[in-house]
């Protein structure tokens, strides 16, 4: 856990996203009919998702490892990775459907990707409910640590693996060929992938900033 | 020495192909030739470099916080 006090890491996130920025508004991408140049937003919408995954992931290991071991800074983390994901995730909806309105017409058109992934807000919508409605804290550690391990693989399942077995408009699920068989290149790829490094770095930076807040606040409230 | 030939004429035709599809679709070449869209760009980073300024000053006055502990 030492890591999280380092510098490296966060300057080679912010440096990465500078490189992301500016190639990826300048390098050429795939001519395409409708996309056009909104392509790019792939740089900038898909991204914002991997990061919330990250951080979800990383939310469910220590709700694991607070069941095991029962330490409460283990539910901290867990806590704030949730906090920080949903913020991604408000902002992976609200990219997405501000592209869905100029390359499918609708700012929501019920896209089966688009209404699970608004389940799968919900659901972690659920589990900030369950932890405020619990005063006594080992019991909310407790209940939400194993919430939060259902809640995410349901959510991978309803992101990822449902709106791929049938229609949808999104890239890669159901009939549609997905972004890097048709739509993607090499020119693409070389902003892409280091984006999804950045912007997952930029997560975890975000949650150990609240962590660190959050355990500050602990201390402080602890009686010794 | 004749398959070769038909080949290079082949990736040659490939190539050809390759490059069609998608040239008449509108795209900011106008903004790309004028220059103009460097003017986003740097708005985008300046924007940026302000939110990564911010973190690392919340970073910074955080890591004072806890070393006061």
């Amino acid at each position: 856990m030492k890591f999280i006090y380092q510098t490296w890491w966060k300057v080679l996130a912010v440096v990465i996203i500078f490189y992301t920025l500016i190639a990826g508004m300048l390098l050429g991408v795939p001519r395409l009919p409708i996309l056009h140049e909104t392509i790019r937003n792939t740089y900038f919408h898909v991204p914002m998702w991997i990061a919330m995954f990250t951080v979800f992931t990383i939310s469910v290991v220590y709700s694991i490892k607070y069941l095991q071991s029962g330490k409460e800074e283990h539910d901290l983390v867990a806590v704030e990775c949730v906090n920080t994901g949903m913020f991604f995730f408000v902002i992976g909806l609200i990219t997405g459907m501000l592209w869905a309105k100029y390359a499918w017409g609708e700012f929501w058109s019920n896209d089966p990707k688009q209404n699970s992934a608004a389940i799968a807000f919900l659901l972690y919508c659920a589990y900030g409910v369950l932890r405020n409605s619990i005063d006594e804290e080992q019991k909310r550690a407790k209940i939400s640590a194993i919430y939060n391990i259902f809640a995410f693989p349901i959510m991978v399942v309803l992101i990822m693996v449902l709106p791929r077995l049938t229609d949808s408009l999104h890239p890669g699920n159901g009939g549609n060929p997905a972004f890097g068989k048709l739509d993607m290149d090499d020119r693409m790829r070389i902003v892409l992938y280091p984006a999804f490094i950045a912007w997952a770095l930029i997560a975890v930076w975000i949650a150990t900033i609240r962590y660190r807040i959050r355990l500050i606040e602990y201390k402080k409230n602890a009686i010794n | 020495m004749k398959k070769l030939v038909l080949l290079t004429a082949m990736i040659l035709c490939f190539f050809m192909v390759h490059a069609q599809p998608g040239q008449d679709v509108e795209m900011a070449d106008a903004l790309r030739s004028s220059g103009k869209i460097y003017v986003v760009v740097g708005t985008i980073v300046i924007v940026f470099a302000g939110l990564a300024f911010y973190l690392f000053r919340i970073d910074r006055r955080l890591r004072k916080i806890e070393k006061e502990k």
